[in-house]
């Protein structure tokens, strides 16, 4: 598809720009995180900084408030990215198709909305939703169901306000690829008899397939490292209840000076971030490239 | 899912629809509320007394200008270095095929899976090893570095549609790579270009944790990280100031965000994300 007269300045210096951007401020910092992993680098300003090893490794392995964190962490990337936002985006996706352009306008308008609102924003909205003296107990309250929802089950309220805050991308994925279904399967489907459970179970599932597959990495990747939202709403707490790995690695490095105990922690999330990319793009096609 | 024609059907959706809607205004309900409200509490209690009053508090230098010609500044550098750099990038990568540049790719479309907040403490230990923390400029060569990956991959795609003949013309009247790129390439680009330029700008606006991890200084923060400076030093007491601050800090993103889906249609900040 391509000339043969191509220069080798454009095929090499064209990157110079974003490599040099890559190399120093991107892959720099992540070997720096694979050496200060097995130091006691610590923000106190002391100089000396020792090669100590495994050490921060074992202590991690030993940690029961890091087991809890990263429990926390899975609870709070299935429930509302796996669960939360991908099944409503769906559902709401499946709901809108065919509905007058007012329908679609109000509720896609409101999802996307709350999608494009900044993080901290988001943390606020919700804080002051979920409060005791709040919205959601205003409502709440006629039948009695009134509590300290930010206390009482902090990992469900940043769920739902996480929830609230990304379904938007899902809903958007899915409602591109049911675009591209075409409609007679379904009229077929339907003169066959099919229910409508049916022909969404046996046409437009297997249809999405692919789109379902990747969304479910890309929410995954995006939920895995969330820190604003958690930290505005509730600071990990009460305790240690909604501290999840970035807000305990945030913590044990900027409030407890551990650096390198925070780094390695770090590089853990890499990790498992690292194997959820790499079956990301294991999923493009590669002759897309 | 359901027939056009089947009522209890039908009705099902609009209820399930209505809920949804309902549950996701909820939650603004407060912010609006709060903002038009002197003295607001947390309670979306409507007093029905409406007053531009928390607007006004909060409009001075030191609550909203100056942290928005910060975030204006941080935000907008980065785009515009992101930009330029995925511009360059995606030219041999969309025009030649190469062992180097697949690899590129791959590279890219890894990293772009890597959660930035996992490498906030390394990169703030490098800074401080450097003595870059605190500093704009490095700020923003951090969040350009990592808005690239992305951006590069956008670029491509949008540089992909762009037909090579148009530039072979060029090339036999002797134009160079970077003219043609120029003069060729880049008119044909603009939706493309300002597509990637306001990804760029809305997402690094609405960023916290990587200022609030680098910068220290108030006088150099943007409006993400001074507005939550705000809520939990005044947050208590003075809602209706937070709420006005909130709307302020938010209403350019939305009204960009409302510009670019009327001008290229409604999911525009998915384009090339999901090619699955």
């Amino acid at each position: 598809m391509t000339t043969a007269t191509a220069p080798r300045a454009a095929r090499f210096g064209a990157f110079v720009p974003a490599l040099l951007l890559l190399v120093v401020f991107f892959a720099g910092p992540l070997l720096w995180a694979v050496y200060s992993a097995f130091t006691d680098v610590a923000l106190t300003g002391s100089a000396e900084v020792n090669f100590i090893g495994v050490d921060n490794f074992t202590t991690m392995w030993h940690d029961a408030q890091f087991w809890n964190s990263l429990w926390l962490t899975l609870v709070f990337v299935v429930g509302s990215a796996v669960i939360g936002q991908n099944t409503l985006g769906l559902l709401i996706a499946l709901l809108l198709r065919g509905r007058n352009a007012g329908t679609r306008g109000v509720v896609s308008g409101l999802v996307i909305a709350a999608w494009t609102v900044p993080e901290v924003v988001a943390g606020f909205c919700w804080y002051s939703y979920l409060h005791r003296d709040g919205t959601l107990n205003g409502i709440l309250g006629w039948v009695g169901l009134d509590q300290n929802w930010l206390y009482t089950t902090p990992m469900l309220a940043v769920i739902l306000a996480n929830v609230w805050r990304g379904t938007a991308f899902s809903m958007l994925v899915y409602q591109a690829a049911l675009n591209d279904v075409p409609p007679e399967l379904h009229e077929a489907a339907a003169m066959d008899g099919a229910s409508a459970w049916q022909r969404l179970r046996s046409v437009t599932l297997p249809l999405i397939r692919r789109s379902i597959v990747s969304n479910l990495m890309l929410i995954t990747l995006q939920t895995l490292a969330a820190f604003g939202l958690i930290y505005v709403m509730t600071k990990g707490g009460p305790g240690t209840k909604s501290s999840t790995t970035p807000i305990y690695m945030y913590q044990e490095s900027f409030q407890f000076y551990k650096l390198g105990y925070g780094t390695a922690m770090a590089l853990v999330l890499l990790v498992i971030g690292a194997i959820f990319s790499l079956i990301y793009v294991r999923l493009i096609k590669v002759d897309n490239l | 899912m359901t027939g056009p024609r089947r009522g209890p059907m039908r009705l099902a959706a609009y209820l399930v629809l209505a809920l949804v809607a309902i549950s996701f205004f909820l939650p603004f309900l407060w912010l609006i509320v709060a903002s038009i409200q002197p003295g607001a509490a947390l309670s979306a209690d409507i007093s029905w007394q409406f007053s531009w009053e928390n607007f006004g508090e909060v409009l001075n230098a030191e609550t909203i200008f100056r942290p928005v010609l910060n975030s204006l500044i941080i935000s907008g550098g980065t785009a515009l270095i992101t930009v330029f750099a995925a511009t360059l990038a995606a030219y041999p990568l969309s025009r030649y095929r190469s062992r180097f540049g697949r690899l590129f790719l791959y590279g890219i479309l890894f990293s772009t899976g890597l959660p930035i907040t996992a490498v906030m403490v390394p990169v703030y230990t490098m800074y401080s090893q450097f003595e870059l923390t605190d500093s704009v400029p490095a700020l923003i060569l951090f969040m350009a570095a990592s808005s690239l990956p992305f951006a590069i991959w956008m670029m491509k795609n949008f540089m992909d549609s762009v037909p090579v003949e148009l530039e072979e013309a060029a090339w036999t009247d002797g134009a160079g790579w970077l003219q043609s790129l120029r003069r060729i390439i880049l008119p044909l680009m603009v939706p493309g270009l300002t597509v990637v330029f306001v990804f760029t700008f809305v997402t690094q606006w609405g960023n916290f944790f990587v200022p609030f991890i680098l910068l220290q200084s108030p006088d150099s923060q943007p409006a993400s990280v001074t507005i939550y400076t705000f809520f939990s030093t005044y947050g208590q007491v003075a809602y209706g100031q937070l709420a006005a601050f909130a709307i302020l800090y938010t209403l350019p993103v939305v009204l960009l965000y409302t510009a670019m889906s009327r001008v290229f249609g409604g999911a525009f900040s998915l384009t090339g994300a999901v090619k699955g």
